[in-house]
C-alpha cells in the first residue's frame, strides 16, 4: 500500500506545484514508483511545470465520472519511469470532483504506487478538502511571510478536523516546508526567520527550500528543478526532503548558515 | 542624514512579522474552537424549535462575539407565516434573544 501525501498551503503562489513536482520527481529518481495528481480542477499547471502539457488526453474529472480508465489518463514521465502525472480537468469546474469519486481513484492509486502525492489548489474550498481527505501524510508549504503563515496555521486546523484520519481520531503526521526562503533578508531581519515560523506553526521541519532563481529556470523549460539542475541549490534541499520524508533522520541545514566572511560582506546588499 | 542612516542600526522588520502574528493566530485559533461551538448551538436550538414550529434550516443565525470580560451569543431565528399558525399568533414572527 502507498502512502498519500497531500501538497498544501491555503495561499496561492507559495509554491505547491513546484514542490509536487520536485519532490515527486526526486522520490522517484531514487527508484519510488511515484504518482502526482492535480487537484486544481479548472485551474490545472501541474502538467505544464512537468513539461507533460501537449500530452494530456484525459483527467481526474473524465475517470471519476467513468468517461476513461484511471490507466489512460495516467502520463508516464520520459525522464523518469517511475513517475506518473494524473492531471486536472481544464474546461470543468471544481464540483466535479465527488467525495465518492475522489475515494475510488485515491484507494486505485495507492494499492499501484508507492507515493501517491496529491497537488492541492489554493484556498479552503472543495478542491483543497478533498485534495486532503484522504492523505496520511500533510506537506504544508510556507513562505516566510506573515499571509502565508496565517493561512497555513488555518489549513493546520483543516488537517486536524476535516480529514479522514482527524475524524477517525488518528493523528495527520503534519510537515513544514519553508519556500523562498533568503536567509541574507532573514539575517538583516527582513524576513522571518526559520526559528520563527517553526516555533508560530509548530509542527516539525521537513525541508528549507532557497530563494533560486533555478526553480522559474526549471518550469520555464518544463522540468521539475530536481530533472533540470539535480545540483542546484533548490534541487539540493529537495532531495533532502524527499529522504525525510522517506523517514530518513537527516539534520536541516538552514540555506547560508555557513556563509563566508567575504559572502558576509558582499550578501548583504544582494537581493 | 544619509551617513547618519549607514551607520545607525538598519530597522528590523521581521520582529514585527512575529509579534503581530503571533497575537493574531492565538486570537483566530481561540475563535475556530467557538465556530464549532456554535455549530453544535445552532443544530440543537434548530431542533428545539422545529419540535412546535416548522422552520427553515436557513433562517436561524448563531452568531458569538468574544470580548475581554463578557462574550455575547446572539440568536435570530426566522418563523415563517403559515408554519407559525397553530403555535404562535398570525403576524410576522421573529425571536432574538441576548445571553451573556
Amino acid at each position: 500500500m502507498g502512502k498519500v501525501v497531500v501538497i498544501t498551503s491555503g495561499k496561492g503562489g507559495v509554491g505547491k506545484t513546484t514542490t509536487s513536482a520536485a519532490l515527486g520527481a526526486a522520490l522517484a529518481q531514487g527508484g519510488e514508483k511515484v504518482v502526482v495528481v492535480d487537484f486544481d480542477v479548472g485551474l490545472r499547471n501541474l502538467d505544464l511545470v512537468m513539461g507533460a502539457e501537449r500530452r494530456v488526453v484525459y483527467d481526474l474529472v473524465n475517470v471519476i465520472q467513468g468517461e476513461a480508465k484511471l490507466a489512460q489518463a495516467l502520463i508516464r514521465d520520459k525522464r523518469v519511469e517511475t513517475l506518473y502525472l494524473l492531471p486536472a480537468s481544464q474546461t470543468r469546474d471544481k464540483d466535479n470532483l465527488t467525495p465518492e469519486g475522489v475515494e475510488k481513484v485515491v484507494a486505485a492509486l495507492k494499492s499501484a504506487f508507492d507515493w501517491v502525492i496529491c497537488d492541492s489548489p489554493a484556498g479552503i474550498e472543495r478542491g483543497a478538502t478533498l485534495a486532503m481527505r484522504h492523505a496520511d501524510t500533510a506537506i504544508v508549504v510556507t513562505n516566510p511571510e506573515v499571509s502565508s503563515v496565517r493561512d497555513s496555521d488555518r489549513i493546520i486546523g483543516l488537517l486536524d478536523s476535516k480529514t479522514l484520519k482527524a475524524e477517525n481520531g488518528e493523528r495527520m503526521e503534519k510537515h513544514l516546508l519553508l519556500t523562498r526562503y533568503d536567509p541574507a533578508r532573514a539575517e538583516r531581519g527582513d524576513m522571518l526567520k526559520v526559528d520563527d515560523v517553526l516555533e508560530i506553526l509548530s509542527i516539525p521541519l521537513l525541508g528549507i527550500i532557497p530563494e533560486s532563481m533555478d526553480v522559474l529556470k526549471a518550469s520555464n523549460v518544463g522540468a521539475p528543478v530536481t530533472l533540470a539542475d539535480g545540483g542546484s541549490a533548490p534541487a539540493r534541499a529537495y532531495f533532502d526532503a524527499a529522504r525525510r520524508l522517506k523517514g530518513e533522520a537527516l539534520p536541516v541545514t538552514v540555506p547560508g548558515e555557513k556563509r563566508s566572511f567575504f559572502g558576509k560582506i558582499f550578501g548583504r546588499k544582494a537581493a | 542624514m544619509n551617513l547618519l542612516r549607514f551607520f545607525s542600526r538598519p530597522q528590523q522588520s521581521a520582529p514585527a512579522a512575529r509579534d503581530r502574528l503571533q497575537v493574531l493566530l492565538a486570537h483566530e485559533r481561540a475563535s475556530a474552537g467557538d465556530s464549532d461551538l456554535v455549530n453544535k448551538l445552532r443544530d440543537e436550538i434548530l431542533r428545539v424549535i422545529a419540535k412546535h414550529v416548522q422552520i427553515d434550516d436557513d433562517k436561524v443565525s448563531v452568531k458569538m462575539d468574544r470580548g475581554d470580560k463578557v462574550s455575547t451569543l446572539e440568536v435570530d431565528i426566522e418563523i415563517p407565516l403559515d408554519a407559525a399558525k397553530k403555535k404562535v399568533d398570525p403576524g410576522k414572527a421573529g425571536a432574538g434573544k441576548k445571553a451573556a
